[in-house]
C-alpha cells in the first residue's frame, strides 16, 4: 500500500515536465530571466553613467566605438546604459503593477465568486464599468493629477488593469466553491475567511500565476505607452518609454534609437507572454487532477 | 439500488451489542426537522417534520433511496446548506441539549469539526487537492483545541495510524491525488474524528468504493467508534451496510421516516409496506436465480402530486381508503419498533 504513496514532490516535478516539453516557453523563461539580471546588475554592467551628457559624441552608431558599443543619443548618452538603466525601470513598473493587479483582482474576484448574491453583483458591475473605459484613457487621466514617480506610475497601471484578473478568480472560485472539499472544510467548522484564503485561493493559484505573468508584459507595455505620451518616467531618469519619445524627432536619421528600446520592449512582452502560455499549459487544471 | 452483499439477513438477525438502555438524556435529539422548499408552483417537501434520537456511543442508520431526503437531513442537522436553503429548515437539532437551529454561524463554526463532524461520499474530491493530508487533519485540531503546530502534526500522524494508514509520516507529507480512494476515505475519518466529536454524521461514507474496501472502511468506523464512544449517523441507501453497522434503522420515505427499529428487529419482521418492498428487492445469493427480482411498483411521488395522506399509499399493496386522506400517526408497535402506517404488517 505503502508503494502508492510518491515523494509529495511529484505534482511540481509534473509540472516542470510539462513545462519542460514548451520551447517557447523554455526561451520565454530564458530571456526573462535574462532580462531580470541584467535590470538588476545594470550598475555593473552599464560602460557609461546613463545620465551623463557629452555633446561632442552625439549619434555615435552602434557597434563602432568600444566605450558607447550601442552608440550614443542627441544628447551623447550611451545607449546600452540607458537600456540597461531603462529596463530596470520598466521592469519595476512591471512588477509592482502586477503585485498591484493581482492583489486587486484576485481579492476582489474571490469575494465576488465565493461571497455570491449582492456583494458579487455590485463588484461585477464596477468591474464592468472600469472596464468600458480604454485603459490607456484611465491611465493618462489618473497621471494628469498624480505626480509621476516609480511608484505611482507602478501603482496606477495597477490600478486600471485588475479587472480581467478578477473576472478570471471569479469565474475559477465559482466553480471550486462547488466542490465538496469546501463543504468538507466547512463541516469541520471553518470560516468564511478561512475557507477563501486557505482552501479556495491557493487552488485557484495556477490561473492566477500565469495571468501575474501575462500581466507584466501588459504593464511594461502600458509605462512605454505613457511614458512615450510624456507622463511617465520623467527625464532624466531613462525608461524605455521616454527614450521611444527622444528618438521619434531623428527616425529618418538616426533609426537605432528607436529600435532599440523597440526591440527591448518587444522582447520583454513575448518573453513574459511565452513564459506565461508555458505556465497555464504546465498548470492546466484538468491535467493537475489526474490519478 | 445497487447489488447487495448474499446473506444479509442472516447477518442481520444477530444480536447486536447495542449499548444498553440508559437513563440519561439522547445526545441528539432531532424533533420535527422540516425542509419545505418552494418549487413554484408546488412546495417540495424534501424533509416533512422528522424526528429521532441518537445516543452515546449508539449508530442510526437512516435508510431510503434517493430523493427521500436523508442528505438534507444531515445537512440541516450539521447547518451546511447554502443559500438558498439556508434559511428554510424548521424545527429542533438539540446536540447535548443545545438547540443547533438557534445557533448563529459563529457558534456553529466552533462546534463542527469538534463536538459534531461529517465524512462525505466522494473521498476523491472532499480533501483539498493542494494542502498535504497531514496539514488538513491538522488544521481542524489547531483551530478546536488550540494545539501547537507540532502537537497537532504529531496528532494527525497519530491518527492517520489510527484508521490503520501504514507509515503514516510519508502519508502525512502527501497530497491527496497520491492516495487510493480507500486510503482517501480513511483520510477523511481521520480527519473527522481528530478532534473527537461526540457525533459523527457518515453520508454514504462507503459508496464510492469497491466492496472490499466497504467492509474494511465500516469495521474501520465501528472500531473507532466503540474506542471513542461516538454516536453515529449512518447514511445510506445500502441495507447491506445498515445491517453491517448500525444498531438501529429509520427508513425514510419521500422526507418522512416510515418505520424506526432495531436493526434485527426491522430486517427480521419489517412493518411497514415500504420496508417490506425494500428488504425484498434485494437480490440474494441463492442457487436457483428467481425469474425476476421482486421491485416495488410506480415511482417515489414528485412535488406536484403528493397524496394528503401516506405518501407511499399510491405504490402500496396494502393500501386502504383512508391512506390517501389522512397522514398515519408515527406508533409504537413493538418495544422499540415504530412505524406509520395505517395497516402494517404482521410482526
Amino acid at each position: 500500500m505503502s508503494a502508492a504513496v510518491s515523494a509529495p514532490e511529484g505534482q511540481l516535478a509534473r509540472v516542470w515536465q510539462r513545462f519542460r516539453r514548451h520551447r517557447l516557453a523554455l526561451a520565454g523563461a530564458f530571456v526573462v530571466a535574462l532580462l531580470m539580471a541584467s535590470a538588476l546588475f545594470a550598475s555593473v554592467f552599464a560602460p557609461q553613467d546613463p545620465t551623463l551628457l557629452d555633446t561632442s559624441l552625439r549619434f555615435v552608431p552602434p557597434f563602432t566605438d568600444w566605450r558607447y558599443p550601442l552608440g550614443t543619443d542627441e544628447l551623447g548618452r550611451d545607449t546600452l546604459s540607458r537600456l540597461l538603466h531603462g529596463g530596470q525601470v520598466s521592469l519595476t513598473v512591471g512588477l509592482v503593477a502586477m503585485v498591484t493587479t493581482v492583489l486587486t483582482g484576485a481579492l476582489i474576484g474571490i469575494a465576488a465568486g465565493y461571497l455570491g448574491g449582492i456583494a458579487d453583483t455590485l463588484l461585477m458591475r464596477f468591474v464592468d464599468t472600469m472596464l468600458c473605459f480604454p485603459q490607456v484613457f484611465l491611465l493618462l487621466v489618473v497621471a494628469a493629477f498624480v505626480p509621476p514617480t516609480l511608484l505611482s506610475i507602478s501603482l496606477v497601471i495597477g490600478l486600471t488593469s485588475w479587472m480581467e484578473v478578477s473576472r478570471i478568480v471569479r469565474a475559477e472560485i465559482l466553480h471550486l466553491k462547488e466542490q465538496d472539499f469546501v463543504a468538507a472544510a466547512r463541516a469541520l467548522g471553518a470560516s468564511r475567511t478561512r475557507i477563501m484564503v486557505r482552501e479556495l485561493l491557493p487552488n485557484a493559484a495556477a490561473p492566477i500565476l500565469v495571468a501575474a505573468t501575462l500581466k507584466v508584459a501588459s504593464a511594461v507595455l502600458m509605462e512605454s505607452y505613457i511614458s512615450y505620451l510624456g507622463y511617465g518616467v520623467q527625464p532624466p531618469l531613462a525608461s524605455w518609454g521616454n527614450m521611444l519619445t527622444n528618438a521619434q524627432g531623428y527616425f529618418d536619421t538616426v533609426p537605432w534609437l528607436a529600435i532599440l528600446p523597440g526591440a527591448a520592449i518587444t522582447l520583454t512582452v513575448m518573453g513574459f507572454n511565452f513564459l506565461g502560455d508555458g505556465l497555464r499549459d504546465a498548470l492546466d487544471p484538468r491535467l493537475r487532477m489526474d490519478p | 439500488m445497487r447489488a447487495m452483499l448474499g446473506g444479509v439477513t442472516a447477518t442481520a438477525t444477530l444480536p447486536r451489542d447495542a449499548p444498553a438502555a440508559s437513563p440519561e438524556a439522547p445526545l441528539l435529539s432531532v424533533r420535527g426537522l422540516t425542509l419545505h422548499i418552494p418549487v413554484p408552483p408546488h412546495t417540495l417537501r424534501a424533509v416533512d417534520g422528522i424526528s429521532f434520537d441518537l445516543r452515546r456511543g449508539e449508530t442510526l442508520g437512516l435508510v431510503g433511496e434517493s430523493g427521500s431526503g436523508k442528505t438534507l437531513t444531515a445537512m440541516a442537522v450539521m447547518r451546511l446548506l447554502e443559500p438558498p436553503l439556508s434559511d428554510l429548515p424548521r424545527g429542533k437539532v438539540l446536540l447535548e441539549g443545545r438547540d443547533l437551529m438557534r445557533l448563529s454561524e459563529t457558534e456553529m463554526s466552533t462546534l463542527r469539526g469538534r463536538a459534531l463532524s461529517m465524512i462525505f461520499q466522494e473521498p476523491m474530491t472532499s480533501l483539498n487537492p493542494v494542502m498535504t493530508v497531514g496539514r488538513q487533519i491538522a488544521e481542524p485540531v489547531v483551530r478546536h483545541l488550540g494545539l501547537s503546530a507540532r502537537q497537532a502534526a504529531a496528532r494527525a500522524e497519530e491518527m492517520l495510524r489510527l484508521v490503520g494508514i501504514p507509515d503514516p509520516p510519508r502519508v502525512a507529507r502527501a497530497y491527496p491525488h497520491l492516495l487510493s480512494g480507500g486510503m482517501r476515505q480513511r483520510a477523511m475519518i481521520a480527519i473527522a474524528l481528530a478532534c473527537r466529536p461526540s457525533l459523527l454524521i457518515a453520508d454514504e461514507p462507503t459508496t464510492a468504493l469497491d466492496v472490499t474496501v466497504q467492509a474494511q472502511i465500516l469495521d474501520l468506523l465501528a472500531g473507532l467508534q466503540r474506542e471513542m464512544g461516538s454516536a453515529v449517523l449512518l447514511i445510506t441507501h445500502d441495507l447491506a451496510v445498515i445491517a453491517e453497522t448500525a444498531h438501529r434503522v429509520a427508513v425514510m420515505y419521500a422526507g418522512r421516516i416510515v418505520e424506526e427499529a432495531p436493526v434485527g428487529s426491522l430486517f427480521a419482521a419489517p412493518r411497514h409496506p415500504y420496508t417490506r418492498g425494500l428488504l425484498a428487492s434485494i437480490p440474494l445469493i441463492a442457487r436457483e436465480r428467481p425469474e425476476t427480482l421482486p421491485e416495488i411498483p410506480g415511482m417515489v411521488p414528485g412535488p406536484g402530486d403528493r397524496p394528503a395522506g401516506c405518501a407511499f399509499a399510491p405504490r402500496c399493496g396494502r393500501a386502504l381508503p383512508r391512506c390517501a386522506q389522512d397522514v398515519p400517526p408515527f406508533a409504537p408497535l413493538a418495544p422499540g419498533h415504530h412505524a406509520a402506517c395505517w395497516n402494517p404488517c404482521d410482526g
